[in-house]
């Protein structure tokens, strides 16, 4: 099979291609099994491929095509995860030396629902270590490179999951998406990425980073891909009660209907200092083409956006702080004991088990709940929390999509942020907000810039409406001549 | 100096749910370590928790028991420890907003045994859910006495967590406290109540100050006392012990100690523990709990009568002395079997409505006395009596008709707790029905004037007391089966 079908692949024209039998689903898994053995060396995106399993999951997926019974547009289209959704009986690692050796017994929700649509599982995704990043250079298993330029990074923490589609490793990946994480390395890799409404998909079976904010979405090279994605994996789910309980629509449903009548908002406050030219430029100019398809353009105020970065790093590092507690080295993981007692066992694990990026937020979120500080740090930022979710609906009462850059700048060097935490976690600066409002948002990619990296254009959804809000990034993927973008391997 | 000693309690209640709090798994006490768990209750990476709803009616059922505002929503809180027995590194409970607050109980102070007892009403400040934590068992043989294994059975278990105001004044108070909050526990049915086990814990804050003085002293937390015993005893030699250091000139600390069993002293826990902050905060992982107005009137509509409110109607309606009450209201098993003795044997003997508090009480002179002995003798609890309730009251009945004396009863009674046999079989099959017959007895106690001459001479010299001693012969020599009445009537009939 000739690597330019599964460059422009998508799991539209995939599927299509396995029930006219014109291919297999073995074939294609081959064939995305042998470019991975050939790129991955050079991109660093699998921490694990789990070839066997994928070839007994494609025979099966051709007898379900042969046999003509229960056809969902994934069945035998290949996959990948990020490596924080637990699969049963294969390692899930979350890019830690902590869970270097973790095999789980269960499948995670979305694991079990793309397993019974019949998805096939290449293999698991790297990733910063815990979710823990922009740039997947936190990761135990080493820095992921992007494709369309190797020296610099995908992007993170999902990194590992952008760079998969967009080298054209795997037809879809899921992804997760705490500050930004789907959205901003689809982004830096020209990909689309899609971060659901919070608790539109099940939570059970992803290793938690912040509770409260982590949501799980696709990786795929066109937006009505990723509504197929979230068909597969959206809707309530009773092992997670902070999943909402009502049945998702189809989201391909209303993809065709154009944005003429909608109104598109545009946030005064992300078109900041520190924006890159073209970046913002990039951006406008995909504004402006909504406009010309029918799109009405709204001013909008987002007031507290200047807020969302201390607000979410105080927030999601206190979640964070408790949820890796679980991580002591008493009943899975790594344990490393000399024998000097409890203390120095739970000592000695952690230190040796969690990267430095890890540490520093399991510190800053041990602060903001600590006594004495917990009203100054957590509670004040739970009560901004608050206000930015109402930024939202206010804006929302003028527009139906908000269209925002995803990310400040394109691919950075490997290592130029790594050592100013600080600089990286602007990176999210215009994805945050929407994790702290629980709204959806995607990135598309709006133009490859003149040093030849992807431009992505964001577009944020009012709560539980990612209809419309895949609507409109049809309509722009439609008719901004972008298309299905690839860098040169 | 005087001193007043002020005590609150704090009571973890394990509810009798099938499953855990947040998964699946089985509830059970003694099974293989960690063979009750899985990867919710393991704390394993991924994993979420979802609410028994069954915990939640066990939680409202105790607020209503206890006069508690029930909250619609509360929030559930992380505990944040370290632990081994604590797989997830915090304990899911409720800090500021518990699913219950601001309730009371009654409880009965003084000797009901010399009718002089006081109520006194003690605030519940709150009702929190909260889930268990597991267990570690330290190796104790020479090669692992430095090891601890840990059992995660009891991981996620749920609990509810009952918090008195510092009303108590004394040990007594607080173990009247204790015993009432146990006793409605187990009245609703949704706490074994087991101290061994582990399934009601209770601990205890106390401090003291000078008698008048309104501001509360500095008070010390209690822990490890698994029975009603060591919580007195601790109690007492922890204000023995604070009266000593203030009169010493010095001053409490604020701290929790342990009670030690084996040396009956209290011992501080200085150290790691008592440096915790526990970093609460809102479990995000959870959405608030509301408790609906229907779940409330659902559990108010089955809700059972509480001990006291049955202690009061035994009071009135069978007209029953207040000790005899207490004893019988004891147990919701005690009450059920005492009532349903009452009720057969009322109409077995046809007795009417107004008459019932005379055979109420003879039949809780049964209840407390015969029934109660033998239960004792043989470790048996109520619910496993083998004489049922209507066995007891033939046998009652069979008394007051006279068929056999109180004293065969009793033996009757004995035998039928070992046996299937009903009253009746027994009294046939030994042939013990009461000798009321004057012809038969005459010819008896006859005899037994004649044998003791010597007696019945200082009888006739006025020496009546002697009349217990001839009644006394002639059941032992009727084996007991003599009617006591008509042989004393017979007997005063032939001296006279
Ligand atoms: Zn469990």
């Amino acid at each position: 099979m000739d690597n330019l079908l599964l460059e422009k692949a998508t799991i539209k024209e995939l599927s299509k291609k396995l029930s006219s039998k014109e291919i297999s689903s073995v074939e294609l898994t081959e064939a995305y099994i042998s470019r991975i053995k050939e790129l991955n060396e050079k991109l660093n995106c699998f921490i694990t491929v789990t070839e066997d399993k994928a070839l007994v999951a494609a025979k099966a997926a051709d007898k379900r095509i042969k046999d003509g019974s229960d056809i969902t547009p994934l069945t035998g289209i290949p996959i990948s995860l990020k490596d924080i959704f637990t699969t049963k009986g294969v390692r899930t690692t979350c890019a830690s030396k902590m869970l270097g050796n973790f095999i789980p017994p269960y499948d995670s929700t979305v694991t079990l629902k793309l397993k019974e649509a019949g998805a096939v599982i290449l293999g698991k995704l790297n990733m910063d270590e815990f979710a823990m990043g922009s740039s997947t250079e936190n990761s135990a298993f080493g820095v992921t490179k992007n494709p369309w330029d190797t020296l610099r990074v995908p992007g993170g923490s999902s990194g590992g999951s952008a760079v998969a589609v967009a080298a054209s490793l795997s037809t879809a990946s899921l992804g997760t998406d705490t500050g930004g994480s789907i959205r901003q390395p689809a982004s830096l890799c020209g990909v689309v990425g899609l971060k659901p409404t919070y608790g539109r998909v099940s939570r059970f079976g992803m290793i938690a980073f912040a509770s409260s904010l982590d949501q799980a979405g696709p990786f795929t090279k066109t937006v009505e891909d990723a509504a197929l994605m979230l068909n597969a994996i959206a809707g309530h789910d009773a092992q997670d009660s902070t999943s909402i309980n009502e049945p998702p629509p189809d989201f391909t449903e209303k993809l065709e209907n154009g944005v003429k009548g909608l109104r598109i908002g545009v946030p005064k406050e992300y078109f900041i200092e520190g924006l890159n030219k073209e970046v913002e430029d990039s951006v406008r100019a995909a504004i402006a083409i909504l406009e010309k398809q029918g799109a009405e353009v709204v001013e909008v105020s987002l007031p507290h956006t200047e807020y969302a970065v201390s607000v979410y790093y105080l927030i999601a590092t206190a979640e964070a702080s408790s949820n890796l507690a679980r991580f002591d080295g008493i009943r899975y993981g790594l344990r490393v004991d000399n024998g000097e007692g409890l203390f120095e066992l739970y000592k000695n694990s952690r230190d040796a088990g969690f990267g430095a990026e890890v540490k520093r937020r399991i510190m800053l979120g041990t602060y903001s709940l600590s006594s004495g500080y917990y009203d100054a740090y957590y509670k004040k930022a739970s009560e901004v929390r608050t206000l930015i979710k109402r930024d939202f609906e206010e804006a929302f009462k003028k527009c139906d999509v908000i269209a925002t850059p995803t990310s400040p700048s394109t691919a950075f060097k490997i290592g130029e942020k790594a050592s100013d935490p600080l600089t990286m976690y602007l990176s999210d600066i215009f994805t945050i907000s929407t994790n702290l409002g629980g709204n959806p948002g995607i990135s598309i990619p709006c133009k490859i810039s003149n040093d030849g990296l992807p431009i992505g254009l964001q577009l944020i959804g009012k709560s539980m409406d990612e209809t419309t809000l895949l609507q409109a990034a049809n309509a722009y993927e439609k008719h901004s001549g972008v298309g299905i973008i690839t860098p040169k391997l | 100096m005087k001193y007043e000693t002020v005590i609150g309690l704090e009571v973890h209640a394990q509810l009798l749910t099938n499953s855990k709090l947040f998964c699946s798994c089985r509830v059970k006490f003694g099974s293989e370590p960690n063979s009750e768990v899985c990867p919710i209750c393991l704390g394993m990476p991924g994993v979420l928790p979802v609410i028994n709803r069954r915990a939640v009616e066990y939680a409202v059922k105790m607020a209503l028991a206890t006069d508690c505002t029930v909250n619609e929503k509360s929030v559930f809180s992380r505990k944040n420890y370290f632990y081994p027995d604590l797989p997830k590194g915090y304990q899911v409970s409720q800090f500021d907003l518990p699913v219950a607050e601001h309730g009371h109980i009654d409880i009965e102070l003084g000797d009901p045994r010399k009718d002089e007892t006081e109520i006194k009403r003690i605030g519940i400040t709150r009702i929190h859910m909260e889930e268990d934590a597991g267990k570690l068992i330290h190796g104790e043989g020479a090669d692992d006495k430095d090891i601890s294994y840990v059992d995660l059975n009891r991981t996620g278990t749920a609990l509810i967590e009952i918090v008195s105001e510092p009303d108590m004044r004394n040990p007594e108070e607080a173990s009247a406290y204790l015993k009432t909050i146990r006793d409605i526990l187990l009245y609703l049915g949704i706490c074994d109540g087991n101290m061994q086990e582990g399934s009601f814990r209770c601990d205890a804050n106390i401090s003291i100050r000078p008698v008048g003085q309104k501001e509360l002293g500095t008070r010390t937390e209690l822990k490890n006392m698994n029975s009603f015993k060591f919580i007195r005893d601790a109690l007492n030699y922890e204000i023995q012990r604070h009266i000593d250091v203030i009169e010493g000139g010095e001053k409490i600390i604020q701290e929790t100690r342990l009670f030690d069993v084996q040396k009956g002293v209290t011992r501080s826990m200085r150290g790691k523990e008592e440096a915790h902050d526990y970093r609460y905060h809102p479990e995000p992982d959870l959405l608030p709990l509301i408790v609906p107005n229907e779940l409330i009137e659902k559990a108010r509509g089955e809700m059972p009568e509480l001990p006291t409110e049955k202690k009061n109607r035994f009071m009135d309606e069978y007209k029953l002395p207040i000790y005899d009450a207490g004893v019988l209201t004891g147990s919701k098993e005690m009450a059920k079997y005492f009532e349903e003795s009452l009720t057969a044997s009322c109409k077995l003997s046809g007795i009417p409505e107004e008459e019932k508090p005379k055979q109420a009480k003879i039949t809780s002179n049964w209840v407390m006395g015969e029934l109660t002995a033998l239960l004792k003798e043989n470790s048996l609890d109520i619910s496993e009596c083998k004489v049922t309730p209507k066995s007891l009251a033939e046998l009652i009945n069979m008394v007051s008709k006279d068929t056999i004396s109180g004293k065969v009863a009793k033996d009757v009674l004995g035998e039928m707790f070992s046996s299937d046999k009903s009253a009746e079989e027994i009294v046939k099959e030994k042939g013990l029905v009461q000798i009321s017959d004057t012809g038969e007895l005459s010819a008896v106690i006859d005899k037994i004037l004649s044998d003791n001459a010597d007696s019945v001479e200082k009888y006739k010299a006025g020496k009546t007391k002697l009349m217990g001693f001839f009644v006394g012969e002639v059941m032992k020599a009727t084996k007991g089966q003599a009617n006591p009445g008509v042989a004393s009537k017979l007997i005063k009939d032939k001296l006279g």
